[in-house]
């Protein structure tokens, strides 16, 4: 590769902010028409590096020198970078919901025509090219009636609309099902044939041994190393060994379930759509849990997973229709939230900062939210019984703050995952269901989720575990159901779950049962 | 640590949200003196300490609700208006009806819970946004305090005028000053002792360092010595006078609405659907009932404010209560309060109508016109939420700690993502 032209130099970059570095002496060579992978846990620095390259940290608030397309730029803000042809996609998504496709693709771009907006230009150019990334839609369409995947497509094109040459991707994948990730990294595959060069920064490692030529591993704000993903034969364990430091024997904790009698049953459940009534969510779903089990439930995006869970624990979504829990042999009746936390269940939701947590609240409140006549008499609060609950989790989880007083809007994302569970284990569940309990998380704060997962199973609790990574299903579980357009297709024990399989059972209504 | 960082950390307490309520203590007292001085101290003297107190406890009980309403991320337009026309209910009960006035005191908080529990059915149950609910009982209550008392005044008589224009009684040797009101006095002094005692203790139950003992000492020094200096001022007052009745309503209910919403399960739901709705309803907390709770609570404080100004006027007229809702809003985001919710506490928003009242009397007492005293009002509110806006937006709180620290390297984060880039070195450094 070192005869092609290289596009982007960062020469010992070094970027701080009162009271810590977050980046010192990072190194990044970026050649012309390659995929870039930059690697490395949350607080690595990636971020950072990448706000440091697209001007969102203008130059002089860091030390080091930026050489693009053989020059030294000096970005004074995005506008700058954007102009030079630099485009980055965050993780989360800036377009506006209520605007069509066509408006968002040339948001602050806008073609005119003597001062006006020339809808009939913008319209055909975003045809052009919404065919460029894939996206079939009518243009007119509004952003929140298309899925995630295709408004991602549309940052995409957004970006083409600004002529870019170097376009940086934060987790692209990480919102995505299984066939929209295919078809995004596909696109990639496409903009490297046609030169475009693309740096990704991602945690799903398969992805990157799949689609990357170069990694680029960055820890605690330095550069460890860049390899080449084929002359140096890179797999997922060799990337792994970079970002923590150290050999990762497993990617998940040693573990013998240690499994009773059923405890918890869900039998023919059936949910509407809040909304349009019409649409069931859920349709005559069934499953047991037993003590000590890790149930996983697969499916892809929109299969209802998380419908399901939500509208078991105290129908917090959707308008029930019919269907029975019954708990240690007896039926409850679970109509809110507090009747669902009394009897017992914890919901830890799939994204924690739009409704799994309080950002304002600090750890200590946060812990107790979920449960505060445990630390209250007679309605009042204990406030050192409060501190002592928090502080217990905080060593017990290894959440890494420097008190229970910090807010839990400075955690990092594994962090606040730990605080989570801590909240919900406050309550003294018997059944906890965690729904994408990693999500956004960095390797060694998911090995320790897991080990917590399989600690809570120990204790006898049952465990239901919603998850898009199939093979953090495959290596957690003991039994896996499979869900497909509202219903239960099929159960797996861990012994028969392999990627293939369980991907054959969440595209198809047929039930295989296979025990 | 430094001492002068000590004393800065651990003055009201250690917590950032103390220190945000310091820097508006700071700004009060500076007000406070700078109206001293400009007045040649018309302003601490004791006959226009208690009519400050007269004129605003009405509008500092409006702000208490206020902030409830506004941490659970609502707001109250209607309150001037509910307050009149419960104003006149009362007046019109006795007058009429010649309900007793206790009676119609009783009579009056009901009415404020009829219409509150009018306003939160709208607002939690159905789901209408409190900004329209409150704009509609804005108009519906003024009109209805019209229409019942044909737009005329009402007399209100004596017993129940003590309320709105009382004092704390005559006993006891002849001291020279109201002994009632230096009992008071002294009550207060105990307790914020106490207080400061229960503090130390529960610091150490949590394993943490309680402030230094000198800091301990001073703090309680300042608050006794303030509370020294009050008594006596409020004690001294011409014969007859002292401690206002519509005070000691007001000392009460700040007592009582602090300790609901600091300490008990909840006062804390209010706060967590301010801070994430669907946070807070997955986390078992009754979204609907605690909307409800604060919109009704919010209607019967202002009843109780409404009774207690026509208590002080002697009667009820059709233009009582005009412009309250703003003054109480001012007064909220004043004292820090968030105006997307979940922030802000009681205790600064009594600060906050404080500096209100005091800038307003100060200007009086200097025969500055309404006119310009309306710009001042406008400029001051718009200036303390600004400075709190921009200390947020820097990643820090204190307006004291800036002064302080004017040097500091700062790396001014860009708005188009400040989550993030507060996030990231913070990310650093606790996963390093």
């Amino acid at each position: 590769m070192s005869d092609v032209p290289i596009l982007l130099e960062m020469r010992s970059i070094t970027k701080e902010f009162p009271g810590v570095k977050a980046l010192s002496d990072v190194n990044l060579v970026v050649r012309a028409g390659e995929i870039h992978a930059i690697c490395g846990e949350n607080g690595a620095g990636k971020s950072t590096l990448m706000k440091v390259l697209s001007g969102v940290y203008p130059y002089g608030t860091y030390d080091g020198q930026i050489i693009y397309q053989g020059a030294e730029t000096r970005f004074s803000d995005i506008r700058a970078s954007e102009n030079a042809g630099i485009v980055i996609i965050h993780q989360e998504l800036a377009l506006i919901p209520g605007m069509s496709i066509t408006e968002n693709i040339f948001l602050g771009n806008e073609p005119r025509k003597r001062g006006a907006i020339d809808w009939t230009a913008a319209n055909r150019m975003a045809l052009d090219l919404m065919a460029r990334v894939g996206l079939e839609e009518d243009p007119d369409t509004l952003i929140k009636d298309i899925g995630v995947g295709k408004q991602q497509l549309v940052e995409i094109a957004k970006a083409f609309a600004k002529d870019v040459k170097l376009l940086i991707l934060d987790e692209p994948t990480a919102a995505l099902n299984e066939a929209d990730s295919r078809h995004l990294l596909d696109l990639l595959r496409g903009f490297r044939s046609r030169g475009i060069t693309s740096i990704m920064i991602s945690h799903k490692l398969n992805e990157i041994e799949a689609i990357a030529d170069q990694i680029t591993i960055l820890r605690d704000g330095r550069t460890v190393e860049t390899l080449d993903v084929k002359a140096d034969g890179v797999d997922e364990d060799r990337i792994v060994r970079g970002m923590v430091g150290r050999e990762l024997s497993s990617r998940f904790p040693d573990h013998t379930p240690k499994i009773g009698e059923v405890f918890f049953e869900v039998r023919n459940w059936n949910v509407r759509h809040p909304i349009s009534a019409e649409r069931q969510v859920c349709k005559n779903e069934s499953f047991v849990v037993r003590r000590g089990e890790i149930v996983g439930f697969a499916g892809l995006m929109g299969a209802g997973r998380t419908e399901l869970a939500m509208s078991v624990f105290g129908r917090s979504y959707g308008v029930f229709e019919s269907g029975t829990i019954i708990k240690d042999g007896k039926e409850i009746v679970l109509k809110s939230v507090a009747d669902a936390i009394d009897h017992g269940l914890a919901y830890v939701s799939e994204d924690r900062k739009a409704i799994g947590l309080n950002l304002l609240d600090d750890i200590k409140s946060s812990t107790v939210a979920a449960k505060l006549s445990k630390i209250s008499h007679h309605g009042v609060l204990n406030e050192v019984e409060e501190y002592q609950a928090a502080e217990a989790y905080r060593k017990e989880l290894r959440t890494k703050a420097p008190t229970v007083d910090e807010s839990v809007s400075k955690l990092s994302g594994g962090n606040q995952q730990k605080v989570v569970l801590a909240k919900w284990m406050f309550t003294d569940p018997d059944l906890l269901i965690l729904d994408e309990p990693t999500r956004g998380i960095d390797v060694g704060a998911k090995y320790e989720i897991y080990g917590i997962i399989q600690r809570l199973a120990d204790q006898g609790k049952g465990v239901v575990v919603i998850s898009s990574e199939l093979p953090e299903l495959i290596g957690l579980c003991d039994r896996i159901y499979t869900v497909f357009e509202g219903s239960i297709t099929g159960e797996i024990a861990r012994e028969d779950a392999t990627p293939e399989n369980l991907m054959k059972q969440m595209t198809s209504t047929k039930k295989m049962l296979t025990r | 640590m430094s001492r002068l960082k000590d004393l800065q950390k651990n003055l009201f307490g250690g917590t950032t949200s103390n220190a945000r309520q310091f820097g508006m203590i700071f700004t009060l007292v500076a007000i406070v003196v700078l109206f001293q001085i400009l007045t040649d101290g018309l302003t601490l003297r004791s006959d226009n300490l208690i009519a400050l107190f007269q004129q605003n406890s009405y509008i500092l009980i409006l702000a208490i609700g206020m902030l409830m309403v506004i941490v659970a991320g609502h707001i109250d337009l209607s309150v001037g208006s509910v307050a009149a026309f419960a104003g006149i209910l009362v007046a019109k009960s006795m007058a009429d009806w010649s309900l007793p006035w206790p009676v119609a005191i009783l009579f009056g908080l009901a009415i404020g819970a009829i219409i509150g529990a009018w306003q939160g059915f709208w607002v939690a149950y159905i789901g209408v946004p409190a900004f329209i609910v409150t704009l509609a009982g804005m108009l519906l209550f003024r009109g209805g305090n019209q229409y019942i008392g044909n737009a005329n005044t009402i007399p209100v008589p004596e017993g129940f005028r003590e309320i709105g224009s009382g004092f704390l009684p005559e006993f006891g040797p002849n001291t020279g000053y109201n002994n009632a009101t230096l009992l008071l006095g002294l009550a207060a002094a105990v307790a914020v002792v106490w207080r400061e005692i229960q503090a130390r203790k529960t610091r150490r139950a949590m394993d943490a360092d309680p402030a230094p003992m000198w800091i301990s000492i001073l703090r309680m020094a300042i608050m006794v010595g303030v509370i020294a200096f009050a008594a006596l001022r409020f004690a001294s007052g011409r014969v007859g006078t002292s401690f206002p009745i519509s005070g000691i309503i007001l000392l009460v209910l700040v007592i009582a609405y602090s300790f609901y919403t600091r300490n008990t399960a909840g006062g804390r739901h209010i706060y967590a659907v301010g801070g994430n709705s669907r946070a807070a309803e997955l986390s078992g907390v009754k979204l609907k009932r605690v909307n409800f709770f604060v919109m009704m609570n919010m209607s019967v404080l202002a009843a109780l404010a409404g009774m207690i100004f026509v208590a002080r006027s002697a009667a009820s007229g059709p233009q009582d209560g005009n412009g309250w809702e703003l003054d109480a809003i001012a007064a909220v985001f004043i004292g820090g309060a968030a105006v997307s919710g979940g922030i802000g506490t009681i205790s600064g928003s009594i600060v906050g109508g404080l500096v209100m009242a005091v800038l307003n009397n100060g200007l009086q007492l200097m025969g500055v016109g309404t006119d310009r005293v309306q710009i001042i009002k406008g400029l001051v509110l718009l200036l303390a939420v600004a400075i709190d806006v921009y200390n947020k937006s820097q990643g820090r709180f204190s307006i004291i700690g800036s002064l302080m620290r004017p040097f500091r390297r700062e790396d001014s984060a860009p708005p188009a993502s400040p989550p993030d880039a507060e996030r990231e070195p913070a990310k650093a450094a606790v996963s390093g």
